[in-house]
């Protein structure tokens, strides 16, 4: 293993911003893996770490494969993590909106040009992503339908889910859209959770990237095959929106299974408790992602079911 | 009269409310929309909206047609002095043409669209953010420029910037207002946070005279400057000057310069080492119509748009 100082950039009042990159084995540009982008991508640089410490043990027993090389960034946001922020501190622009990035632009686009440098060229890249609402996922991989993208290999992860995604004109800077586009196969492997560490979802999602490496024969190494992951379009997804705002009072949790006209939250009124708004499941399905919030406003996603 | 264009309940007590002030007057069926308010920081435009509706009301007798006055898009995002809508990630101008069936900001998005098309004109106001000063301009995507640039004009402001189409700007108010043949025209002036009122003058001039241009204004109408005139970018070129070191940008010039080739137009300098860091200089004449206004600066920090009439 090497660690190298991919990116350094001095700052006026705090030390030097720095983006620290972990490389494997040499030969082959085989596999990135990028984690928090964000500064609140806490589980998702928990993730990267575990990964890092995984790959110097295999490195270790000689069960890296040669011939293939791995670079593994936990951190392109140090500076927003550790102020509790979750976009670049200074001018609160989000470097996953800024790739391809520029070299010669603003300071978030230098980052992301820095780190596409570095990050182009690998058959294969994965991105430990968070959602712009705050909520809890089941583990999925997504992949952004570019007409480049290969869902089958999504599968390899073993994920319960494998999401499609057709990108907006707001997904067109980012990593996951610039990699498929500069072909690199890419995938972002949502860890189930943002702003906290949760140790079983992490190993999961640890799992499922080792799963992935020792199919394509970077690694060697023996897990369990992980599940039949199922494809899903994110535009057949069943929305399930607030009528009304209030406290959301939750009887259900991502994975469970639903039935058409169960109630799956209440929301309260938060001066005298009465129910304001029965939330139920408009048709049979499982819940896929919930949002966690404890207030609620109106036309709020509350749910995003799979219809089964 | 005022109207609750959309009114979204919140969790305790309260209604998330975007309102707007339709003036009628007279037999004429133009509208006319100025919106502003998508950026919670940039508060420029209160001033137009307040100067207009004043004047309306003083001289219904020289409107001819409807004009309708949103101060406020992001009316939670003002209050809070958040650039965004509180709570959430995305810009709310990277989220149009809105989801009817999407969350409260898709939702949001997508029934302002529905108010505004089909008017005969709109005007998104905007005022940079809080880094950079902007001269009074109008920015038009190429894509529409042979049907804006005319209209802008009117306007009278000092800068026409015809922009090259980038996808992710598709997602914009504009844009997908003009997509949906509303012509919409987007402003730029000064900086966030404050109120610059020469700008918003001139800019309250131009909108009387696009409107007496349209046929809705009967009424005076300020006469620009003496020596005024408003330079259009497709003659020339536009540079960006980003900031080579990190350090505390101390501007020399005021934006709306004319320099000249070699003329410094700021510093970067270093406050715990008492040195320059970068002496910020153009190498050709040429017009400056944004400057930083924010003093600390990171690599790469936008200091400077130089316009240049000959093409590079
Ligand atoms: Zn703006």
């Amino acid at each position: 293993m090497k660690r190298e100082r991919l990116f350094v950039m001095p700052s006026p009042f705090r030390d030097e911003f720095r983006i620290h990159g972990f490389r494997f084995g040499s030969g082959k540009k085989s596999l990135a893996v990028v984690g928090a982008m964000r500064g609140d991508e806490l589980q998702q640089q928990f993730v990267c770490s575990r990964l890092v410490h995984t790959l110097q043990d295999l490195e270790e027993r000689g069960e890296l494969m040669p011939g293939h090389e791995v670079l593994v960034i936990p951190s392109a946001n140090p500076f927003a993590m550790n102020i509790g922020k979750r976009f670049w501190a200074m001018d609160n622009t989000d470097i996953n909106r800024m790739f391809p990035g520029y070299a010669l632009g603003e300071t978030t686009q230098r980052i992301a040009a820095a780190l596409f440098e570095h990050l182009q060229g690998y058959e294969f890249g994965v991105q430990l992503a968070s959602y712009y609402l705050a909520g809890d996922f089941i583990p999925h991989v997504r992949m952004m339908h570019t007409g480049y993208e290969d869902v089958e290999l999504a599968q390899g992860f073993g994920l319960p889910y494998t999401l499609v995604r057709n990108p907006l004109p707001i997904d067109t800077t980012t990593l996951n859209y610039n990699w498929q586009i500069w072909e690199t196969q890419a995938f972002s492997v949502y860890a189930g959770h943002t702003g906290v560490i949760d140790v079983a979802t992490a190993d999961d999602s640890l799992s499922a990237i080792l799963r992935f490496m020792a199919l394509h024969g970077i690694i060697r190494y023996r897990s369990h095959p992980g599940y039949y992951s199922q494809v899903v379009q994110e535009e057949e997804l069943i929305n399930v929106k607030a009528c009304r705002a209030g406290i959301m009072y939750c009887l259900c949790k991502p994975d469970d299974i639903v039935r058409r006209h169960q109630r799956l939250a209440s929301i309260l009124d938060p001066y005298d408790g009465s129910v304001r708004w029965e939330v139920r499941a408009p048709a049979d399905g499982t819940v896929f992602f919930m949002q966690t919030r404890p207030l609620v406003l109106e036309n709020s996603m509350l749910f995003r079911l799979i219809a089964s | 009269m005022i109207k609750t264009v959309i009114s979204t309940e919140l969790p305790v007590d309260e209604h998330l409310l975007i309102r707007k002030n339709s003036i009628s007057s007279g037999s004429g069926k133009k509208r006319i929309c100025i919106v502003t308010g998508t950026h919670g920081d940039e508060l420029e435009g209160q001033y137009i909206c307040y100067r207009i509706g004043s004047i309306l009301q003083e001289h219904p007798e020289c409107l001819d047609g409807t004009v309708e006055i949103y101060p406020a898009l992001n009316p939670l995002g003002i209050d809070s002095i958040t650039r965004g809508i509180p709570s959430f990630d995305l810009d709310m101008n990277r989220i149009f043409p809105g989801d009817p069936m999407g969350s409260m900001a898709e939702n949001t998005a997508y029934n302002i669209i529905e108010d505004l098309k089909g008017a005969d004109l709109v005007l998104d106001i905007h005022s940079s953010n809080i880094f950079l000063y902007e001269v009074p301009q109008v920015r038009i995507n190429q894509l529409t420029a042979d049907r804006l640039v005319p209209l802008a004009r009117y306007l009278n402001l000092d800068f026409l910037w015809v922009h090259e189409a980038a996808t992710v700007l598709e997602a914009t108010l504009a844009y997908s207002l003009n997509a949906l043949n509303t012509p919409t025209l987007v402003v730029e002036m000064g900086v966030g946070m404050r109120i610059t009122m020469s700008y918003g003058d001139q800019l309250v001039g131009g909108i009387l005279n696009l409107m007496r241009h349209l046929g809705v204004w009967t009424g005076d109408v300020p006469e620009p400057p003496a020596g005024h005139r408003t330079i259009l970018s497709t003659k020339g070129t536009v540079e960006f000057i980003n900031a080579s070191a990190s350090g505390v940008f101390i501007p020399l010039i005021r934006q709306s310069n004319e320099v000249e080739a070699g003329q410094s137009i700021g510093r970067i300098v270093d406050p715990l080492r008492g040195v320059v860091l970068q002496e910020v200089a153009v190498d050709r004449p040429g017009f400056v119509f944004t400057i930083r206004a924010y003093p600390v600066v990171y690599e790469g920090s936008l200091l400077a748009r130089v316009y240049r009439e000959d093409k590079a």
